[in-house]
C-alpha cells in the first residue's frame, strides 16, 4: 500500500501570505494513502531537507510530494534529498504552489482550495510513479560557439584553454563583431581594436579552435552531449589554402561602388573584399550578389591578377557534419536603422547619423580617418546634438525596454567629439542617465563637468532642416517643460539595440526559447542567466539583450565554465522519462500492431523495429521498440499510437488521467 | 448563477506554457484562480480523449496551450498535436461538445502576461456560458443505457 508524505513549504511568506498552509497540510493529511503531512517555513533549507529525509525513514514513505515552488526550480534539490534517504528520486514530485498559485492569486478561500487541489493532483500522480534508474549517455567533448563577436571569442578561448575542442561558426567573413567597429570604449577610452585584435588572432591560432567564417548553422539535431550539427560553409569563391592575403584582387576589382557594411555605409568596397584591415581570417571573399561575373557572366579580373591563382568561381557551398557536445550562442545584436525614425528625419537628411556611424567616424581607421565631419559637405560640425533613447523605452515604437548601452556610449561620443573639436558645442537630449557600473557614473560626470557637454533632460519631438542647418526641437523637463530649439550641424541618434537578423530562425533550429523581441531567453531570469531551457545550450553576450563589453565577456566566461563542467564527465546521466512499447508473453509479445506510424512522428529517430522469432527461427511478429538513449520523452508517439501500445514513463496515461480526475472529483 | 466558480483545466507543455505560467508568477501578475494546470512534456503528448473525460467528470472549460508553431522544444510535437486536434475537433463537434468551452492557444516561456490574459479571458467566457452540464448528462445517460442493455 502506498504511503505518501506531503511537505508543504511556506517559502518564507511567499506561499503562506496568500495560502493557508496549515489548512492545506491538515486537509491533505486526511487523504487516503497519505501517511504524513506537514508544513515548514523553508523546505529547501538544510533543516527542511532533513525533515523530509527523517520522515521518509520514520514513516516508511513510498512517495513524496514537496509542495513548494516550481519543479523547474527545485525538483533536482528534493529528488536528491529523497535519494539520500534511500527513496528512489523518481518517487518524488513537486506541487507548484508558488508560481502557479500563491504569487498569482489573492489571499482567500479559493486560493487555499486551489492549493489543496494542486497538491492532490501530485499525490494521485506519485502513487503511480515507479522507481526509475537514470540513463547514461556519452558526451562528445567538442563545443560549438555560434557568433564570433567579443562574447563568442571569450567563450571559445576559455573553453579551448580548458583543453577541449571548440568549433566557432561566424556568418560574416571575419570575426570581431560590433566591437571591431568601435573607436574607443567606455569607461576607459581605450582603443577597441587594440584590445580586440590580439584576441581575434588568438582564436585563429589556438590549436583547440577550428574557425569557420562565412558559415552558418544549417540544422541541429540530438540533445545535450550528443548534438548533430550541419554547417553551411558558404562559398568564398577562393581557395583559402593557396591565397596569401596579398589583397591585389581587391584593388583591381572594377566593381567598387558597394556600400561598405563595416563602415556602416559611409564608404564603398569592391565585390571581392576583406571587410576591414585587421580581419581574421585576413582573406577576401567574393560577394556574389554584386560581383560582375556572377551577375553578367563576364569579368574574372581578380582571377587574372591573382598571383597564386586562388580564385575559384565554381566553388560550391560546403555542408559539414559535426558532432557537438555543447553549444554557446553568441550571435550578438544590431541597432535600429534609418526609416524607423521619420520624426527625427533620419534617412532624409544626410547629417543625421546613428551611433555606429559615429563610431566609424571617430575611428582612426574609419572613412574620415578619425575626424568628425558632416557627411553632407565634409565640414567639421560646430554644434552637435546627441539624442539618447531613440526608439528605446518607447512602447509606442514597440520597444519598451532600455537598450542599456546608449547612455554610456552617448556620453563617450560627446566626449570624443569635444576631444577632437575643442571649440565645438555638444548637446545631449536624454530621458534619464543610466550609468550603473564600475566607474560609469564618474565617466558621465566627466563628460558634463570636465568636457562641458550640455545635458538637456527631455525628449526631442522633431528634427528638420532650415538653411542647411538641422533644427532640433524638444523640451527641457527640468525647466518646467520649456521648449528648446537647437540649431545643429549634425545629429547623432542613439538608436535602440535590437536582436540580430536571423535570431528567430536560429532559435527555432536550436529549439531554445526567445522573447517577443527575438532576444534569446535565459532559463531563469536570476539564477540561470547563462543557461537556456534546452540542456547543453548556453548564452553569451548581446544575443540575450543589449549589453556592454564587460557584461558580454563575463557571461561568456560563465558559459565556458558551464561547458567545461559538462565536459568534465565522460558519461551524462539523463532523466529516464522515456517512452516504452509494452511487452507481453508470447504469442502476444506486445499489443503493438507494427504499423510504425510512431516512427514517422518521432523527432529523434528513436523508434526501432524488434523482431520476435519462433523456435524454427521464423519471424512471427515485428513490433516497435524505443531506443532509450535517443528518446527525449516528448510523448508524441504515445498520443499517436492507436493501439495504445506506448506509454511514457513519468507522464503515463494512468498518471495524467489520475491528475485530471483528482482536480474534478470530490475527495 | 452569480456564485458559479467555473472549473477550468489547462493542459500545457512543460517547455513553453508551463514555463510561461511560472514567469506569470515570478512577475506577480494576478489571474483567476479557477484554472488548474496539468503538465505534459509537450502538446504532442496530449491525448485529446482526456479532454472528453474531463468534461464528462465536471470540467466547465479546458485550455490547451503549448509552444508557438516552430518553437516546440522537440521540433514538431505541437505540429502533430495540431494535426490530431483538427481531426479530433470534428469528432467532438459530432459528439455535441460545445467548442466554445475549449481554448487552444500558444504561450511561450517569455509570455507571462499572455498566460494571465488567456486564463482570464477563458474564465470570463466560461462564467458567461455557465456550468457545463449537458455533455456530462449525455455521457451519464449513455452509461446508464449500456448498463441496462447488459
Ligand atoms: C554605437 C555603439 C557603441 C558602443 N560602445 C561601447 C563601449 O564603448 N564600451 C562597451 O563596453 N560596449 C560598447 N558597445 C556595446 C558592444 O558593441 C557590445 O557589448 C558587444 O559588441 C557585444 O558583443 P557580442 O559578441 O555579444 O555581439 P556582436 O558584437 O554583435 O557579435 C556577434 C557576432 O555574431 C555573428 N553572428 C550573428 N548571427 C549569426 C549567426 N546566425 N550565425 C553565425 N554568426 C552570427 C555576427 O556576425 C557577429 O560577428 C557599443 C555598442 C554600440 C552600438
Ligand atoms: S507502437 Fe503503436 S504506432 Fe508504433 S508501430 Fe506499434 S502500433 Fe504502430
Ligand atoms: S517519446 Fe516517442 S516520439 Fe518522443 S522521442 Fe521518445 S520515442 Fe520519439
Ligand atoms: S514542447 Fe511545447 S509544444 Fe512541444
Amino acid at each position: 500500500m502506498a504511503r505518501i508524505g506531503v511537505f508543504i513549504c511556506h517559502c518564507g511568506e511567499n506561499i503562506s501570505a496568500t495560502v493557508d498552509c496549515g489548512k492545506v497540510a491538515e486537509t491533505i493529511g486526511k487523504l487516503k494513502h497519505v501517511a504524513y503531512s506537514t508544513e515548514y517555513k523553508y523546505m529547501c533549507s538544510d533543516p527542511g531537507q532533513t525533515l523530509i529525509k527523517d520522515a521518509i525513514k520514520e514513516h516508511k514513505l513510498t512517495g513524496v510530494v514537496v509542495s513548494a515552488c516550481s519543479p523547474r526550480m527545485h525538483e533536482p534539490t528534493f529528488r536528491k534529498a529523497c535519494a539520500e534517504a534511500g527513496l528512489n528520486p523518481f518517487l518524488c514530485e513537486m506541487a507548484n504552489l508558488r508560481e502557479h498559485c500563491s504569487w498569482v492569486h489573492e489571499k482567500n478561500e479559493l486560493t487555499t482550495q486551489k492549493a489543496i487541489d494542486i497538491v492532490r493532483t501530485q499525490v494521485e500522480k506519485v502513487k503511480l510513479n515507479s522507481a526509475l534508474q537514470p540513463i547514461k549517455v556519452p558526451v562528445t567533448k567538442t563545443a560549438m560557439v555560434i557568433g564570433g563577436g567579443i562574447a563568442g571569442i571569450q567563450a571559445a578561448l576559455d573553453i579551448a584553454n580548458t583543453g577541449h575542442k571548440v568549433v566557432m561558426i561566424e556568418r560574416s567573413p571575419s570575426i570581431g563583431g560590433h566591437m571591431s567597429q568601435l573607436s574607443e570604449t567606455f569607461p576607459t577610452l581605450d582603443c577597441s581594436q587594440c584590445i580586440l585584435t590580439p584576441r581575434m588572432v588568438e582564436v585563429a591560432q589556438h590549436p583547440n579552435i577550428t574557425l569557420y567564417t562565412y558559415a552558418e548553422v544549417e540544422s541541429v539535431e540530438g540533445f545535450i552531449g550528443n548534438f548533430k550539427v550541419k554547417i553551411r560553409k558558404k562559398a568564398k569563391s577562393l581557395d583559402e589554402k593557396i591565397c596569401t592575403g596579398c589583397g591585389l584582387c581587391t584593388t583591381k576589382c572594377p566593381q567598387k561602388k558597394i556600400p561598405n557594411e563595416f563602415e556602416q555605409g559611409m564608404g564603398m568596397r569592391p565585390a571581392i573584399y576583406v571587410p576591414f584591415p585587421q580581419a581574421v581570417p585576413n582573406r577576401p571573399v567574393i560577394d556574389k550578389e554584386h560581383c560582375t561575373y556572377y551577375i553578367k557572366g563576364k569579368c574574372k579580373i581578380c582571377e587574372v591578377v591573382c598571383p597564386t591563382k586562388a580564385i575559384r568561381f565554381d566553388q560550391p557551398d560546403e555542408i559539414l557534419d559535426l558532432e557537438i557536445g555543447a553549444i554557446v550562442v553568441a550571435t550578438g545584436f544590431d541597432i535600429k536603422h534609418a526609416d524607423f525614425f521619420p520624426e527625427y528625419g533620419y534617412g532624409k537628411y544626410k547629417d543625421i547619423i546613428d551611433g555606429l556611424q559615429f563610431e566609424r567616424m571617430a575611428s582612426a581607421s574609419g572613412p574620415t580617418s578619425g575626424e568628425i565631419r558632416r557627411p553632407s559637405d565634409g565640414q567639421v560640425p560646430k554644434n552637435i546634438v546627441f539624442i539618447a533613447c531613440a526608439g528605446s523605452r518607447d512602447p509606442a515604437k514597440g520597444i519598451a525596454y532600455c537598450s542599456k548601452i546608449c547612455c554610456m556610449y552617448t556620453a563617450k561620443h560627446a566626449m570624443l567629439y569635444k576631444h577632437k573639436v575643442h571649440e565645438g558645442r555638444a548637446h545631449v537630449f536624454y530621458m534619464d542617465i543610466r550609468s550603473g557600473g564600475k566607474n560609469y557614473d564618474e565617466f558621465v560626470r566627466r563628460a558634463i563637468e570636465e568636457d562641458h557637454v550640455n545635458y538637456i533632460r527631455g525628449r526631442v519631438s522633431t528634427v528638420f532642416e532650415r538653411d542647411g542647418k538641422l533644427i532640433v526641437k524638444g523640451v527641457d523637463t527640468l525647466l518646467g517643460a520649456q521648449p528648446v530649439e537647437i540649431v545643429a550641424d549634425m545629429v547623432v541618434l542613439a538608436t535602440a539595440g535590437v536582436a540580430n537578423a536571423g535570431a528567430e530562425d536560429l532559435a527555432q533550429k536550436l529549439h531554445v526559447s526567445y522573447d517577443q523581441h527575438k532576444f534569446f531567453a535565459e532559463a531563469h531570469p536570476k539564477l540561470k542567466p547563462v543557461e537556456t531551457n534546452t540542456a547543453g545550450i548556453f548564452l553569451a553576450g548581446a544575443c540575450q539583450n543589449p549589453k556592454d563589453i564587460p557584461d558580454a565577456v563575463s557571461q561568456a566566461s560563465g558559459s565556458a565554465v558551464k561547458v567545461a563542467a559538462l565536459f568534465s564527465q565522460d558519461m551524462l546521466t539523463r532523466e529516464p522519462l522515456v517512452a516504452v512499447v509494452n511487452r507481453y508473453a508470447p504469442p502476444m509479445y506486445s499489443t503493438c500492431v507494427g504499423c510504425f506510424l510512431c516512427q514517422s512522428v518521432c523527432p529523434y529517430q528513436a523508434i526501432e523495429r524488434e523482431e520476435f522469432k519462433n523456435r524454427e527461427g521464423k519471424v512471427v511478429k515485428t513490433v516497435a521498440k524505443i531506443n532509450e538513449g535517443l528518446c527525449q520523452g516528448c510523448g508524441t508517439c504515445v498520443a499517436l499510437c492507436r493501439s495504445k501500445s506506448i506509454d511514457l514513463l513519468g507522464y503515463s496515461n494512468n498518471q495524467v488521467h489520475a491528475e485530471v480526475m483528482a482536480l474534478l472529483n470530490e475527495y | 448563477m452569480s456564485d458559479f466558480e467555473p472549473k477550468v483545466v489547462a493542459f500545457v507543455c512543460n517547455w513553453c506554457t508551463y514555463a510561461g505560467a511560472d514567469l506569470t508568477g515570478t512577475s506577480r501578475i494576478k489571474y483567476a484562480s479557477n484554472v488548474k494546470i496539468i503538465r505534459f512534456p509537450c502538446t504532442g503528448r496530449i491525448d485529446f480523449m482526456l479532454l472528453l473525460k474531463a468534461f464528462a467528470n465536471g470540467a466547465d472549460g479546458i485550455i490547451v496551450s503549448g509552444c508557438h508553431p516552430n518553437d516546440c522544444h522537440y521540433t514538431s510535437g505541437n505540429f502533430h498535436a495540431k494535426r490530431r486536434w483538427i481531426m479530433f475537433k470534428e469528432l467532438m463537434d459530432f459528439m455535441g461538445v460545445d467548442m466554445n468551452r475549449v481554448t487552444f492557444s500558444w504561450v511561450s516561456a517569455a509570455e507571462g502576461a499572455k498566460w494571465a490574459d488567456v486564463v482570464n479571458t477563458t474564465v470570463t467566457k466560461i462564467r458567461e456560458l455557465g456550468p457545463y452540464v449537458s455533455y456530462k448528462e449525455l455521457v451519464n445517460k449513455s452509461v446508464e443505457e449500456e448498463v441496462k442493455n447488459d
